[in-house]
């Protein structure tokens, strides 16, 4: 009928696309922010150790995460230059593990509690005094699956020494 | 002069530039992924029990206060971890100073003797440091790691991470990890 008339022209009609440019911008910025938002607030400083045997951590919400290092420059006034630990985003103590863990385990799913898996992303020059205190704190709270966070990197002391 | 027409710049390509941009941090994002030495803790115990485990089964490997590896109350260091840890797990030669043979059946295997009882017992002391006591546990990892590929290699053809699951299973049964990490003790 009359409504559906061709354009008198012919061919096929060039499409706007001047605002897809808009929309995958606009995708972007989203991709952008989210990413940085999802970091914690470091309060302590780590390098973690290399390893070469390592095991990819598969799902990011069965992952909970603790910090322990020297505090950062901007909180050594308050805090001094000994080790802490860092849950989520504030200094704790040895005893506020099991509370931490408790608190995670069941923020998550049911099903899920028995795949969570703790990372501890540790400073290289840790002593392990600590570091055995947190884990004695993570076997009472049942928290048996872990993961010693470090990077992928060659051992030098391997050839050299 | 006749008016012209204001020539209008080309945008199609900024939609092409924009997705370019957008894969890039799709990618980068999802491959920020952590990486890390997964372990097992043991589920918290009496500390009265103590498990009794002979003498030939137990590989005592203790990372001094000094970060010096000490293997069976003798200094290493820590490129001969490795191998003395892979002779420890298989024992090749039925030793008798080696960890006992058990008789066992696994899929694909069937009936193999294998090391089952070995523990390698990792101690370290309160001001070992952190880096030390990971590269010591990445090279016991590595000792698994290496016998499990062998293994898999020359009974099927293939790495271990290419095998499929029950395959993974039945190599990961053949060289069960056992790796002790010991509740700390105060060592002079």
């Amino acid at each position: 009928m009359a409504k559906f008339k061709k354009s008198s022209k012919g061919g096929s009609q060039e499409i706007n696309a001047s605002s897809m440019s808009d929309v995958i911008f606009m995708l972007l910025f989203f991709f952008m922010t989210v990413t940085t938002m999802k970091e914690v607030e470091y309060k302590v400083q780590f390098q973690l150790p290399d390893a070469t045997e390592l095991t990819k951590l598969e799902k990011k919400s069965l992952v909970t995460y603790i910090y322990i290092g020297p505090p950062t420059a901007q909180n050594r006034a308050r805090m001094g230059s000994e080790t802490r630990i860092q849950l989520n985003d504030k200094y704790a103590e040895v005893a506020d593990i099991q509370d931490y863990i408790a608190q995670e385990k069941g923020s998550m799913k049911e099903e899920d509690q028995p795949y969570m898996t703790v990372s501890l992303k540790i400073d290289k020059d840790t002593k392990m005094g600590i570091v055995n205190d947190v884990k004695q704190a993570l076997r009472k709270a049942y928290a048996l699956k872990i993961s010693y966070a470090a990077t992928k990197g060659h051992i030098e002391e391997h050839h050299y020494r | 002069m006749a008016k012209r027409e204001v020539p209008q710049p080309n945008t199609s390509s900024t939609a092409d530039i924009a997705f370019l941009l957008l894969i890039f941090f799709l990618i980068t994002t999802t491959m920020v992924t952590d990486t890390g030495l997964s372990r097992r803790l043991p589920p918290p115990v009496d500390s009265d029990v103590e498990q009794k485990v002979e003498e030939r089964n137990t590989l005592v490997v203790l990372v001094s206060q000094d970060n010096k590896i000490m293997c069976q109350k003798k200094e290493i260091e820590l490129w001969e971890l490795k191998d003395i840890a892979k002779e420890f797990i298989e024992n090749p030669h039925n030793d008798i100073h080696l960890p006992k043979k058990v008789p066992v059946t696994i899929d694909f295997f069937g009936q193999v003797e294998i090391t089952k009882p070995h523990v390698i017992s990792l101690q370290n002391d309160r001001s070992t440091k952190y880096s030390k006591y990971i590269e010591v546990q990445n090279e016991l990892i590595a000792a698994y790691n290496e016998l499990r590929d062998e293994l898999s290699l020359r009974t099927f053809g293939k790495s271990f991470a290419e095998l499929d699951e029950d395959r993974q299973k039945a190599v990961a049964d053949y060289y069960p990890q056992k790796i002790s990490e010991a509740e700390p003790k105060e060592y002079k």
